[in-house]
């Protein structure tokens, strides 16, 4: 049987999952990249490797994410895409006519419109990352919550506390004057989740026409606080897809087949790059005033790839 | 005396052969570059837009350099950009610097203030108003020549059959118009030039999407500012038309081009000039959409309030003419990757776009 790999490579988490032919999902995992893309791939490769055994083969390969293009140097992606198009391409595949698409990950949240399961529009949050799951795994933290009880905290609240959600500086000490006039637990989280989403909608979402079905993907899907904040603030039902957390690797997948099957090979590298050394270095260039940051990315001793250069002076090896 | 000016894209070139002429030396500053940018968020107000804090670091570097005296372009309407000359005045006269910033603002708002200015320039050089009239001309020429030699590389582009080619002629040909000093040379180079461009080999069965570009003034013409918008849209096949040109700028504030189509394409929106190139960038979007474009691409500095509410106005815009309109802010960032994310993402949904309108997706 033949399965397609999507890696979905972002700041907070590393995806990895294996499609069939008919978007069924063999396998998915979901690990945290804490700062090492390549060794969170290589590891990521080493478990699917693992899980697959020898019933499937990999027919193709496909990338998304923040480092995209560093993980498809290593695997040997045949597709290499933005997270909107993966995330819109997996949502349409797994909710049947989906027209909204609220997507909220470590660093950044986006919003897209797909009307026939075309994308017509789209946004992402600009300069600033507050009400994105970093945030939130950050004031869970300061709680000492576990993530994952967060949202089960804020659907207990009786009177949710207003917080300012502008800005999550603003909001962190919104939160701490709140707590110290003595609200209770509950009701500052609920007025948390609640100020995200009045956030979201009101600069993401800005002047987007949101029409039902929504599906809520990304990290933060999984809290189910942000999940009937959102419900409350539209009005509407949001549907959270079965794999919600790796929704832009399944994109990718489905993207790489696609691919794979108009061209009829693939590029992918094996299981093997999973041993292979990879290292990664930085220089600065000092041809010009730009003092590009390059990065070098080494397999063994050899530079495979270069980019960060304004000029592409470097970009090809 | 030692002259100084902004940087705004490739104009720089012409104001330097001005300066020259003028019996001045000019002082082009250093490229822009990330130490522009620690210098000029260092020494203005935070809130301050992207533009602000590039112009005052340029300045910096300048006065580094030994400039005696720089002269800038003002604004107008309710916009700060109108107070910005005096705004970086002030602050270089905080840090130390006495060098002089003369501001040149439309000689329609206050001719004498104008001609004033130009005297003070003139004058101590010893040189004649005809003569200024000839070599502003002249400079006026060249100016031209390179809007016109940008226009024309962001048309090939797209089409290269080799990725970066164009880019490359197009800093051959800026070295060309450099060169040129005479009237007579200044037309060989438009030849040249042109001739340099089209010679690159080119496919033209490509089928290329079609963007405009609207936006604040600065960071639509200065590629430092918008990380190279264009190169970068035109290297993934996408042939880019820029709603702003310097040489179309200055001709309108010098009365020989009336923007009144612009203006009435937007006043359905909107019939209120509300600062900086705002009203510009919703009816361009209109006037794009009815050209055939594919989308349009907004550019303005964070916190910059006319590009704040043209954002609002073009979501309506936006639907009524079915045109997918991409804002970016840009700030003090020099990484690009959230750029690129969201230029691939806005160019896949323009694809899929055309390919239904075209019928070969359904």
């Amino acid at each position: 049987m033949i399965g397609y790999l999507g890696l979905d490579v972002g700041s907070v988490s590393t995806n990895l999952v294996v499609i069939d032919d008919y978007n069924e999902v063999l396998i998915n995992l979901y690990i945290r990249t804490r700062g090492q893309p390549i060794k969170a791939v290589q590891d990521g490769l080493k478990h699917v490797a693992m899980e697959l055994g020898n019933s499937i083969t990999i027919g193709g390969v496909g990338t998304t994410g923040s480092a995209r293009h560093l993980t498809s140097i290593i695997t040997g992606a045949d597709t290499v895409k933005n997270e909107i198009t993966a995330h819109a391409m997996a949502a349409s595949a797994m909710v049947p006519g989906v027209q909204t698409v609220l997507e909220i990950g470590g660093q950044d949240s986006k919003i897209i419109l797909l009307r026939h399961g075309i994308v017509t529009d789209f946004a992402m949050n600009t300069v600033c990352a507050a009400g994105t799951g970093s945030f939130l795994d950050q004031q869970a933290s300061r709680l000492n919550i576990p993530i994952e009880d967060f949202g089960g905290i804020a659907l207990k609240a009786v009177s949710p506390v207003r917080i300012a959600g502008r800005c999550s500086v603003f909001a962190e000490s919104d939160m701490i004057h709140k707590q110290q006039l003595g609200h209770n637990l509950e009701d500052i989280i609920a007025g948390l989740c609640e100020a995200l989403v009045r956030n979201y909608l009101n600069n993401v979402g800005k002047g987007k026409q949101i029409k039902e079905p929504v599906s809520f993907q990304g990290g933060v899907a999984a809290n189910v606080g942000i999940k009937a904040a959102f419900e409350q603030a539209l009005g509407m039902k949001v549907i959270i897809p079965r794999y919600f957390n790796v929704m832009g690797a399944i994109g990718a997948a489905i993207l790489a087949r696609e691919k794979v099957r108009r061209v009829n090979t693939t590029n992918f590298k094996g299981f093997d790059a999973s041993e292979f050394k990879y290292k990664a270095g930085s220089f600065e260039c000092k041809g010009c005033s730009n003092l590009c940051e390059v990065i070098e990315i080494f397999h063994d001793c050899n530079v495979i790839a270069r980019w960060g250069d304004r000029c592409g002076k470097w970009e090809s090896v | 005396m030692k002259i100084a000016f902004p940087y705004m894209g490739t104009s720089h070139i012409a104001f330097k052969m001005l300066i020259r002429d003028l019996g001045h030396e000019p002082m082009v500053p250093p490229k822009l570059s990330k130490k522009t940018l620690t210098y000029g968020t260092q020494h203005s107000p935070e809130f301050a837009c992207l533009p602000f804090k590039i112009l005052l670091g340029s300045y910096l570097e300048a006065i580094e350099q030994g400039a005696e005296l720089i002269i800038t372009s003002g604004g107008s309407g309710p916009c700060r950009a109108g107070y910005y000359g005096v705004l970086h005045q002030k602050i270089l006269q905080d840090l130390g610097y006495d060098t002089k910033i003369i501001v040149m603002e439309s000689p329609y708002r206050n001719p004498f203030d104008f001609l004033g200015k130009i005297k003070s320039v003139i004058s101590c050089s010893g040189v004649s108003w005809w003569t200024f009239i000839k070599v502003f001309y002249k400079a006026w020429e060249k100016l031209k020549l390179l809007d016109e030699t940008e226009f024309l590389s962001h048309q090939i582009r797209p089409f290269e059959c080799l990725r970066g080619e164009t880019t490359k002629v197009f800093k051959e040909c800026l070295n060309v118009i450099d060169e040129s000093q005479t009237t007579e040379q200044i037309r060989e180079a438009r030849k040249l030039t042109q001739e340099l461009l089209n010679n690159i080999s080119q496919d033209h069965t490509r089928k290329v999407l079609k963007i405009g570009i609207i936006g604040e003034i600065y960071v639509v013409l200065e590629p430092f500012a918008n990380h190279d918008l264009e190169v970068t849209l035109g290297e993934m096949g996408v042939l880019t038309h820029r709603s702003i040109y310097l040489s179309d700028w200055t001709r309108e504030s010098t009365g020989y081009e009336s923007k009144k189509n612009i203006i009435k394409a937007a006043s359905p929106y909107i019939n209120e000039l509300f600062g900086g190139h705002g009203i510009y960038s919703v009816g361009h979007t209109v006037l794009y959409s009815q050209k055939g474009f594919d989308g349009v691409v907004q550019l303005a500095p964070f916190t910059c309030i006319p590009e704040i509410v043209a954002k609002t106005i073009l979501a309506k815009v936006s639907n009524d003419f079915a045109i997918p309109v991409l804002t970016v802010f840009l700030d003090e960032q020099t990484g690009k990757a959230g750029l690129q994310t969201r230029l691939e993402a806005f160019v896949d949904l323009l694809g899929q776009k055309r390919a239904i309108q075209e019928g070969v997706v359904t």
